[in-house]
């Protein structure tokens, strides 16, 4: 097996000799704003996903203080704006475009060894959607907020609130559209772009999901669309679309709010997924066992996620022989998720570990993703539903997919790939450290709140009776610890921009075409194309691996060459 | 992209002269290119079918619940016009694909033309659904603000050619209005469902004893439906006229060729896309329960 | 997607067809066929739409994997309305009889 090593960025200096790469290839607000480079989009939207999730987690914090004491801190009011707050935040601006829209933008190109996505100009639109998402958003927030639930359910949104939810209707609209456009870009780039050689079972793990997650996409978010229209038609005409005593069913609402709705989690988590894959992999230096299958289980959840949304409505008058449908499928769409944590479990069995940062937030997504999977397999029983349904029992269950899974996911990719993207390795032990915090922080504020779910506190409750506070105030503690670790990170990150130590092409002694260009990579991702002639995850002893440097390393040729400023297209 | 010029790769500056104008920098070829923009358009079309699906599925929710209200509603619709459109937007997709065919032979005046031929069908079909939306209004049937329930007077609805073409531009026709209750959808309402129970009301004159406020209603809904499903394909019609103007415009300058007219081939999808949900939404919205 | 260039009498032959369709729909339903009324419909339209699918986008000469994802999409829309129309139709076999 030969490693050809691509051309290293030697040969091309900015005016300052500085290496030219994606990030100092054009200066000025213009360069970034009206950018076409997809990796500097990853950036935009790592700044703009980011904000909101601070955002998102004020909210969270805010909900935990209320919590603390069984009055309640808020009016129910208040109480009902903050939670929906924290939910449309989390789940529309957060969890939908985190990974795919920071990492995969950034890596899907590198990956598969292309330039840049099928429609660059397209990938901007997405961010401006977003961007315009995110303001509609803020402006119902400033507004007096929205008070139904991140779920909007009928006739209370359409017909009884007296809150934002036409404004707020609107931004996940935008959202959804901005989504949308990423999934296009991303189905169209996988199979018309790739560098001769690739072929689709030596595709990185990484894309699989990200293939599989804009499949859903694709088929899912358009149902969002229509049905918020439809909700934002019913609350202007009040024809009773939607209203039991006009005549609607409010269930259908669910139906189709949930047809999407349940499909968005597989796209929180699929791409998750896929960075764990690269994850386990890489920092245990070994090929991903049984590749095939967990390239498969992505697209096996990306179907079977569209056939089981009625299991939200167990408790509504959906029809029970339905529901015994929704529930065998629910246990079936676990089945594919259990074949991946398998796979990586047995892929470190021999592996070469690295308990470095990133490795430590792939284990943890493996052990959070099983508990939170597993309840949710709990909560797909039927009898057990409707005992634990809107309670504590469901949010922690998906807190533990959400937040154990997709954040776990994202926090490890951004450690795998910082170095690639920013040019700077972040500090390894504050980096263990924070995960660590995280962890048990994460545990805290959630495992108590299966406890308190099952015991019967009801979710979206301002106020509860006094014997559940002693749970309640674990869990606000857990979250602060929580906060507290997710605080360390983005302070190091931060710091690391301008003190870190420069990375070197491919830290990790990782496999991947995006370990053979600079970092960070230059504009056109490569300066020739590759061709690939290896499988998937191949990986050589570490001393012996084509590890690139920068000019000046001994035996690359290194010819200064005064750069065209600003000559990004 | 202009790559600096080193002693090692003199042969890339030369490569990047001979491609096509229109090839983008992040494409190998053309062919690539003209995949990806194909791939990409047929996806966005596949999100499409998932946008109406939705009002699909709450009308086949509503028909299957309330299937007399909709058939009461779908009697209000008038035949001629809706049969009048299907042909017009079926003769659009002819023309729209008469376009592609010569934009793949080059022939940019024909490209024009036929891209004109289309833009004229579909402004017309926007004209008849301009008249039938007036005429549900003048009926007090549409379902914000004064909905009433039966019809009280019925707007001029055309029976043959020559009065659709008459009304179409606009002046009165010549057999077409009604001369009172007896006439036209009100004669059907009444004698078909008469029996059907005390729902359908003839000029308005349903016995007191007998009215059902809950029926009205669910007309209410059935025109909120075709309000809603007709307005979205009407605004997606609006879109792919806004387009087909900017390429009749662009062809006009001479930009495509037999090399390059992906545009063209993309908008002819996406029209053909609209007159397969109005193929749908025809016979769904206007033949309900038509038979005597 | 190759440059397959379709013959203009395919196109008119194709209208005729679509013509045809639209004056059948609309004689079935002046039928009284009771509940197959909006099968004939369906199928009709069906049909119709194929033949714009099949003919004028292209899509009989284009490759495998463009018929796949057409054929896909209309399986997705199926999907909701099946598995939705499922929950209607048997909602009232559980009927309460004290």
């Amino acid at each position: 097996m030969s490693m050809t090593p691509l051309t290293a960025t030697a040969g091309r200096l900015t005016s300052e000799g500085e290496p030219l790469n994606y990030l100092n290839n054009g200066h000025g607000l213009k360069s970034w704003l009206l950018t076409k480079d997809h990796k500097r989009i990853a950036l935009l939207y790592l700044f703009s996903v980011s904000f909101f999730f601070i955002i998102g987690g004020i909210f969270a914090l805010l909900i935990r203080i209320n919590l603390l004491s069984p009055e309640g801190l808020f009016n129910p009011d208040t109480y009902n704006r903050i939670f929906t707050a924290h939910g449309i935040i989390m789940v529309f601006l957060f969890l939908v475009p985190a990974v795919p829209a920071v990492l995969g933008n950034f890596l899907l190109p590198i990956m598969i060894g292309a330039k840049d996505l099928a429609f660059p100009k397209i990938n901007l639109l997405s961010w401006y959607c977003y961007v315009v998402a995110g303001i509609f958003l803020t402006v119902a927030l400033i507004a007096g907020g929205i008070d139904t639930g991140w779920t909007f359910y009928t006739p209370y949104s359409t017909s009884y609130s007296n809150s934002n939810v036409l404004l707020a209707g609107v931004g996940i609209f935008i959202a959804g559209f901005s989504s949308i456009l990423t999934g296009i870009n991303f189905i169209v780039t996988v199979h018309t772009m790739r560098a001769p050689g690739m072929t689709w079972f030596r595709l990185p793990l990484f894309i699989w999901a990200h293939y599989a997650t804009a499949l859903v996409i694709m088929l899912g978010t358009p149902v969002l669309a229509i049905t918020l229209s439809l909700m934002a038609l019913e609350r202007v005409a009040h024809v009773g679309i939607f209203d039991p005593a006009m005549g609607g069913d409010p269930v259908l609402f669910q139906h189709m709010f949930w047809f999407y709705s349940h499909p968005a989690v597989y796209i929180m988590v699929l791409p998750a997924m896929g960075v764990v894959s690269e994850l386990i992999a890489n920092l245990a230096r070994k090929n991903i066992f049984g590749y095939k299958f967990v390239a498969m289980s992505s697209l096996a959840i990306a179907v079977f996620g569209f056939l089981v949304w009625g299991h939200h409505l167990f408790v509504s008058t959906q029809s029970i022989y339905l529901g015994i449908i929704f529930s065998f499928l629910s246990y079936a769409v676990a089945i594919p998720s259990a074949i991946k944590v398998f796979n990586w479990t047995a892929t470190l069995f021999k592996g070469s570990i690295s308990y470095d940062t990133p490795m430590l937030y792939g284990l943890g997504f493996i052990g959070l993703f099983l508990i939170g999977g597993m309840t949710g397999l709990f909560v797909a029983a039927l009898g057990i539903d409707v005992h634990v349904t809107d309670t504590y029992f469901v949010i922690a269950h998906f807190h533990y997919v959400m937040v154990g899974g997709s954040l776990m996911g994202f926090l490890g990719g951004m450690h795998l790939w910082w170095g690639k993207i920013t040019g700077r390795m972040y500090p390894e032990y504050w980096a263990r450290a924070a995960m660590v915090i995280q962890f048990v922080g994460f545990n805290l504020t959630f495992f108590p709140q299966f406890i308190l779910g099952y015991l019967g506190m009801p979710r979206r409750y301002a106020a509860y009776p006094p014997e559940f506070q002693v749970l309640h105030v674990l869990s606000t503690a857990g979250a602060t610890i929580l906060g507290l670790g997710m605080l360390i990170t983005i302070i190091y990150f931060i710091w690391s921009l301008k003190n870190g130590e420069r990375a070197p092409a491919n830290p990790w002694g990782a496999s991947g075409l995006e370990w053979r260009t600079s970092s960070p990579p230059p504009t056109e991702n490569f300066l020739e194309t590759p061709v690939v002639t290896w499988e998937a995850y191949e990986f050589a002893p570490i001393e012996t691996m084509d590890v690139l440097g920068y000019p000046g390393d001994p035996g690359k040729p290194s010819q200064p060459v005064p750069a065209e400023h600003g000559t990004e297209d | 992209m202009a790559l600096i010029e080193t002693e090692t790769a003199p042969e890339r500056i030369e490569l990047h002269a001979e491609h096509h104008p229109h090839l983008a920098h992040h494409f190998e070829s053309m062919e690539q290119q003209r995949e990806a923009g194909t791939l990409g358009m047929w996806w966005f079309l596949l999100t499409e079918i998932m946008f109406f699906g939705g009002m699909f599925l709450a009308y086949t929710v509503y028909r299957h619940i309330y299937f007399d209200a909709f058939a009461a509603g779908s009697n209000v619709l008038s035949i001629w016009w809706g049969t009048f459109n299907t042909a017009v937007l079926i003769a659009s997709s002819l023309t729209m694909a008469l376009a592609v065919f010569h934009a793949q032979m080059g022939n940019s005046r024909k490209v024009v033309r036929f891209l004109l031929f289309t833009i004229i069908l579909g402004t017309i079909f926007l004209r008849v659904k301009y008249i039938e939306y007036s005429d549900k209004f003048e009926e007090h049937v549409f379902p914000a603000g004064d909905f009433r329930w039966p019809i009280e007077h019925e707007a001029n609805r055309p029976n043959n050619v020559g009065d659709m073409l008459l009304m179409l531009i606009g002046a009165e026709p010549l057999n077409s209005s009604p001369q009172g209750p007896e006439h036209a959808f009100s004669v059907k309402v009444t004698t078909k469902y008469a029996e059907k129970g005390p729902y359908y009301g003839v000029g308005g004159q349903v016995p007191e004893e007998v009215q059902d406020p809950g029926f009205g209603g669910h007309v209410r809904m059935y025109f909120w439906l075709y309000f809603a499903m007709t307005g979205f394909h009407a605004l997606h019609m609006i879109i792919g006229i806004g387009l087909l103007l900017m390429l009749a415009w662009q062809a006009r300058k001479g930009k495509f060729s037999r090399e390059y007219h992906s545009y063209i081939e993309l908008t002819g999808l996406y029209w053909h896309f609209v007159d397969i949900v109005w193929i749908f939404l025809f016979p769904l919205l206007y033949l309900v329960d038509r038979h005597l | 997607m190759s440059e397959h260039i379709v013959p203009k009498k395919i196109y008119y032959r194709i209208f005729g067809a679509l013509l045809v369709g639209t004056a059948l729909t609309v004689i079935f339903a002046f039928i009284n066929l009771g509940n197959f009324n909006i099968v004939a419909a369906l199928l009709i339209a069906i049909a119709k739409a194929l033949l714009v699918i099949t003919f004028f986008m292209h899509v009989k000469y284009s490759s495998r994997l463009t018929k796949l994802w057409v054929a896909v999409g209309f399986i997705w829309l199926f999907i909701m309305l099946a598995i939705t129309m499922t929950d209607y139709l048997s909602r009232a076999w559980l009927v309460y009889r004290p």
